[in-house]
């Protein structure tokens, strides 16, 4: 078990002490409003911190939870403890439900993802108060029976809370620390990105949302009997979603701990504003403070805390750091794949076209990649060499054709799967995550494409890959620190680290200088020498013919030429297609 | 569940005229929202605040005997300032889409606070020469404020789709939407029609404000009613769009009155989310 886990464990032992000091039953609401908050705001960042889908139906989920209870209680008579799991599940299978409707549209992202949620809330808030489950009167659960788990009935709140909280705070950072969580993030910075390195960008988000809504329900359950009565005019309110967005914008998302942060720093707020009588002063005081907030400390309290923290402790260790990549140097390779044999065709395209409302981009093209070959992908601009790529990474679906790897058909594969099975790609803009080091980067691609899976032993594999590209001294560094040079070796890097039979180097040499790209062309070269198979798409002549054992030509989306790079870029179709024809 | 009983043809053309007058009114509320989110990147939360804002002055001076629409001399170049100096603290922080949705909740947070401390938390209802007057026609009643807000809605969504279609300034908002690089090379000052652009959406939802006014009881937590039903309206007419929320908005009052004759009022918050759900599930493409 970690330090943290210990640590949260610990404090929450000797917080479920405190009934017995006899503290007032004022101060057990107080701590109760406290750990309630805790439990939401942490519970919704699971989902939407990490992913940057923000969810405005935590409130839908919540109140799923506390009706469920209420409902178990006030007219089936079940024992309240039981009622708990119930809340969460139906809370999780509401939520499941919405996600498996909403995440399937690929045009859903975060913007549009937050005002779907909010109208599940007055959609399930509608249905509720117009069937029996409350029947418009709202439920009273005065008469029944709170279990005696402390001392007093409030502190017995408190314990319930409690331990709800420390559950949430335990997952968020078991999520936080694991694969799951490190692929949550990248669905943040870059989802296609993801996908395309072996993220399951649907069904993560899926289960974060599955697990979020879960939380929330206990969170509702323990609720209802707080309130002993419930309104749907009270729960199914946009209030809960945007206070839990609030505490978590304010404390942090991008730290497991940064919403409890916020939510006791909110809620404490909150309360001295209405124990001194100034409820509509605190209304105002919030958005205030939120304002100055999102103008100050656009990433929260936490993070803020943690940079400020990191500056005082490795300010000068890191001066002597700047080393621009070079592929000079050969570190070794991590390890060496099965030697290849040579010669057998490890992917098969045929017939494959793409089509784009009309527009089409691939029509009916039919390569052959032999393993352990440098094939090279040429053709005019608009030729369809990057749609070749995204379709065989999966990126882009294929409107008809065949594309078989290693003996598997991949057409209609999901990305993730086809990047964990052995086809890595780069992208000719590089798409780092934005908000992860450079190592971090890396191993991403090592646990998804490469499957290690935990993030340490991914982090000690990746290290070997940015050694292999040069990129060690950069490890620690954001992506914005580094030049397209160093971007461009990160993606190969990325690329490496899914350890991929078969590479698609998209335009890695666009933009690089002359000396640059001559130690791209080495990098290049040692990839292949491991045993990987390499699709290259290029317009630099020179690295072309010096590398390829073979090219492809394609024009208008269709194979024109293929061949040795000197005989085929002599035939005359080739140079028309390049120059133009030659008028007399 | 409630009963099904089909209502006579006379109450069911009444209530899809009424449908008609609140998705006017929805439309009318989406129109500045729709060009500040497409248009813009802004996702303004404000704008129902300025709404009630804009209502709560309308009430407040035609309780001093002014003439509810005469108000709009004053309202409109009022938040059409206050929509610039929004606009203008935003550009300065380099607002993401994200970050301006939660910035102008907080915002709303404020001027919801400042109307509850002015003119409290009770309900309020403005008086006018014409607030009862309504007309006649066949068995159908036509009032008169419900038609000022219909005919605002709807030559106010004409004149800015004229504007953003025929005039330069239009079709340098579009391009400047769609790709700011490029329209910058192209000598566009996407500073100076930012600022003016929100300035235009506050004032039209201002416009909005006074209809409000003009038809509905005020309360200042009722702003939150309006939210969801009207983003509804702005995603299903499509961001950006002039005339786009106004079709949706009334294809959503005349559904969701049409919903209230035949079940209960209580089932109308449900027809346009679901309306939103089901296009977006089935016709991903369209909407925002």
């Amino acid at each position: 078990m970690s330090r943290s886990t210990v640590a949260i464990l610990a404090v929450a032992a000797a917080m479920a002490l405190l009934p017995l000091a006899g503290l007032p039953a004022f101060y057990d609401a107080l701590l109760y409003l406290m750990l309630h908050w805790i439990v939401l705001a942490t519970s919704w960042n699971i989902l939407s911190g990490t992913t940057g889908y923000f969810s405005f139906g935590h409130g839908a989920f919540f109140g799923a939870g506390l009706y469920t209870t209420s409902t178990l209680l006030a007219r089936f008579e079940w024992p309240f403890l039981w009622t708990l799991p119930v809340a969460a599940v139906v809370a999780a299978l509401l939520g499941t439900a919405l996600g498996a409707v909403v995440f399937r549209v690929r045009s859903v992202r975060g913007e549009l993802f937050a005002l779907l949620t909010l109208a599940i809330t007055f959609v399930v808030g509608t249905i509720v108060g117009n069937t029996p489950i409350d029947g418009g009167n709202g439920v009273s659960l005065a008469s029944v029976p709170v279990p005696h788990l402390g001392p007093t009935q409030s502190s017995t709140f408190y314990l319930l809370a409690l331990a709800a909280a420390t559950l949430t705070l335990v997952v968020a950072r078991a999520i936080f620390f694991s694969r799951f969580g490190a692929g949550l993030l990248a669905i943040h910075d870059d989802e296609d990105a993801a996908e395309v390195m072996g993220v399951p960008t649907y069904r993560y988000k899926l289960v974060a949302l599955a697990i979020s809504c879960a939380l929330a329900g206990v969170a509702g359950g323990i609720h209802a009997l707080f309130l002993s009565y419930v309104t749907v005019g009270e729960v199914f309110t946009i209030t809960v979603p945007l206070t839990v967005v609030l505490m978590s914008v304010l404390g942090g998302t991008r730290h497991w701990a940064g919403p409890a942060v916020g939510a006791v720093a909110i809620t404490g707020l909150l309360y001295s504003f209405t124990a001194a009588d100034h409820a509509v002063a605190g209304k105002a005081a919030i958005g205030a403070i939120l304002i100055a907030a999102l103008l100050s400390m656009p990433d929260g309290i936490l993070p803020r805390m943690q940079r400020a923290w990191r500056g005082v402790t490795h300010r000068g260790a890191k001066a002597s750091a700047s080393v621009a990549p070079t592929a000079a140097a050969p570190a070794p390779p991590p390890s060496s794949p099965a030697v290849p044999v040579a010669g057998d065709v490890v992917l098969r395209v045929s017939g494959l076209h793409k089509r784009f409302k009309g527009v089409r981009a691939l029509a009916g093209v039919a390569v052959d990649v032999r393993r352990g070959e440098i094939l090279g992908l040429l053709g005019p601009n608009g030729s369809g060499k990057s749609t070749f790529i995204n379709v065989v990474s999966g990126h882009y679906a294929a409107s008809a054709g065949e594309i078989v790897f290693e003996g598997r058909g991949l057409v209609g594969t999901p990305a993730h799967r086809i990047a964990a099975g052995g086809i890595a790609r780069t992208y000719q803009i590089p798409r780092p995550f934005a908000h992860m080091t450079v190592l971090d980067n890396v191993a991403l691609a090592a646990m998804f494409g490469g499957g290690i899976a935990t993030p340490r032993a991914a982090r000690d594999a990746a290290r070997q890959w940015l050694d292999f590209t040069g990129l060690a001294a950069k490890a620690d560094a954001f992506p914005d620190a580094l030049n397209l040079h160093q971007r461009k070796f990160l993606e190969l890097a990325r690329a490496l680290a899914s350890r991929p039979r078969l590479v698609l180097l998209d335009e890695v040499l666009c933009g690089l200088t002359p000396s640059e790209i001559d130690s791209a062309v080495a990098l290049i070269r040692r990839i292949r020498d491991q045993g990987a198979t390499i699709v290259f798409v290029e317009h630099v002549m020179r690295a072309v013919m010096a590398l390829t054992d073979r090219v492809v030509v394609f024009h208008h989306g269709e194979l024109l030429a293929e061949g040795r790079a000197a005989d085929v870029m002599q035939r005359p179709e080739v140079m028309t297609a390049y120059l133009g024809r030659a008028h007399a | 569940m409630p009963g099904f009983t089909l209502p006579s043809a006379t109450l069911l053309a009444q209530s899809v005229l009424s449908g008609i007058f609140v998705g006017a009114l929805y439309g009318l509320m989406g129109l500045g929202l729709s060009l500040s989110w497409g248009l813009l990147r802004i996702i303004n939360l404000a704008h129902f605040a300025f709404a009630f804002l804009a209502a709560y002055i309308c009430y407040q001076l035609a309780s001093h005997g002014v003439d509810p629409l005469l108000t709009l001399v004053g309202i409109v170049p009022a938040f059409f300032l206050l929509g610039v100096l929004l606009h203008w603290l935003m550009a300065r922080f380099r607002m993401t889409t994200f970050n301006s949705l939660l910035l102008t909740f907080g915002l709303m947070g404020i001027v919801e606070a400042v109307i509850q401390t002015i003119w409290t938390a009770d309900f309020r209802k403005l008086e006018s020469a014409y607030a009862n007057q309504k007309f006649k026609l066949g068995a159908l009643f036509f009032p008169v404020p419900e038609l000022i807000t219909l005919v605002l809605a709807v030559s106010l969504a004409l004149s800015i789709w004229a504007v953003l279609r025929y005039t330069d300034l239009g079709r340098a908002l579009r391009a400047a939407a769609e790709d700011p690089a490029v329209a910058a090379a192209f000598g566009v000052d996407q500073r100076r029609n930012g600022l003016l652009l929100a300035g235009t959406c506050a004032a039209l939802v201002s416009i909005a404000g006074v209809c409000i006014a003009l038809t509905a009881t005020l309360a200042p937590s009722q702003m939150y009613a309006w939210i969801g039903v009207v983003f509804a309206a702005v995603m299903l007419g499509g961001l950006g769009s002039a005339i786009g929320p106004l079709v949706a908005g009334l294809l959503i009052g005349v559904s969701e009155a049409v919903t209230m004759a035949v079940t209960a009022p209580s089932w109308a918050p449900i027809v346009s989310f679901t309306l939103l759900i089901v296009v977006l599930v089935f016709r991903p493409g369209k909407a925002a």
